[in-house]
């Protein structure tokens, strides 16, 4: 038993869990930041539609809340680019450009736009703040999620799309 | 008072919050699709450390700050837990969700982030993201006013 540990741990978690526990807790930290700073729960994808209404005259764009918040938004954004930024330029390898079909990114990206909206939030208002405080609703949320996506990777995956 | 109106603590705040943010998601490689899509086919399960040690983190100080906290210094806002409402829209979001993230390894946070390591191509993704929020609320839009005029036009 022993030794089948060790290699359970390298089959599932090829590249080790450390960056990735890391990288977690600061995740984790920056959405803490701000909401000791401001009792707001920032998620990321509300950026979408109260940055929309910069651009359009549509009232459920428009709502007082989505006004009210657009310009840190718009901020929060930013900092999140530039975040990412800093560690490549301080501690990555390099910038780093994705392999994966530009179509994956357009009709993946589409949908994900579509679901976050209906669904009320996405991977860090539900996944991380939503499950943090173990709310049902975002419990729900990301089960589902999570099961369709790894349905559809691995279908795309058995059909040969690759990246 | 609009949340923009807060002034510089606030702001710099959001600034400090964003940029640890996003530092995160670089460090745990969630910028790159590709380590998503390995672990949505189990190729590495590592993401699931990345949203658990995230999920830690929130819970623990929400809990604390419920327990302990009084108002957001910045705010006035008080620490309370603000649950969102279910209905069967968090179900078909989390689907539609589910099936974009599947298709492109991608999602919002992640997505500004990969701007950041350099990822360009991940423009098509954010621009994708943009065409989605606004249909979906050309199509909210739509329904709400036929439901108010009562027509069945369309």
């Amino acid at each position: 038993m022993s030794g089948l540990t060790p290699l359970l741990v390298e089959g599932l978690f090829p590249n080790g869990i450390a960056h990735y526990a890391l990288g977690g807790l600061l995740i984790g930290l920056g959405t803490a930041v701000i909401y000791l700073g401001t009792g707001i729960i920032a998620g990321a994808s509300t950026f979408l539609e109260s940055t929309l209404s910069y651009a359009s005259d549509l009232p459920r764009f428009n709502k007082a809340k989505y006004v009210a918040s657009r310009d840190w938004r718009v901020v929060f954004t930013l900092s999140i680019v530039a975040g990412a930024a800093i560690y490549t330029v301080l501690f990555g390898d390099g910038w780093w450009v994705s392999d994966v079909q530009p179509w994956r990114f357009a009709v993946g990206g589409v949908l994900v736009g579509v679901g976050t909206r209906i669904g009320k939030g996405c991977t860090s208002g539900h996944g991380v703040c939503g499950v943090g405080s173990r709310s049902r609703t975002s419990l729900v949320n990301v089960a589902t999620f999570m099961l369709v996506a790894i349905g559809v990777a691995q279908l795309l995956s058995a059909l040969g799309v690759s990246p | 008072m609009s949340d923009d109106e807060r002034g510089l603590g606030f702001m710099l705040v959001v600034v400090a919050g964003g940029l640890i943010f996003g530092f995160g998601l670089a460090v745990s490689n969630m910028a790159r699709p590709e380590v998503v899509l390995d672990f949505l086919q189990f190729d590495d399960l590592g993401l699931v450390f990345v949203m658990g040690g995230a999920a830690v983190v929130t819970g623990t100080v929400f809990a604390l700050a419920e327990a302990f906290g009084d108002r957001a210094p910045l705010t006035g806002r008080d620490y309370g837990r603000r649950l969102k409402s279910f209905d069967k829209n968090v179900v078909v979001g989390g689907v539609v969700f589910g099936a974009g993230w599947g298709i492109s390894g991608i999602c919002p946070g992640a997505a500004y982030a990969s701007l950041g390591v350099g990822n360009y191509p991940i423009l098509i993704a954010i621009g994708g993201m943009f065409v989605g929020a606004y249909l979906q609320g050309l199509w909210r839009a739509r329904r709400a006013e036929s439901a108010v005029t009562g027509t069945s036009a369309d």
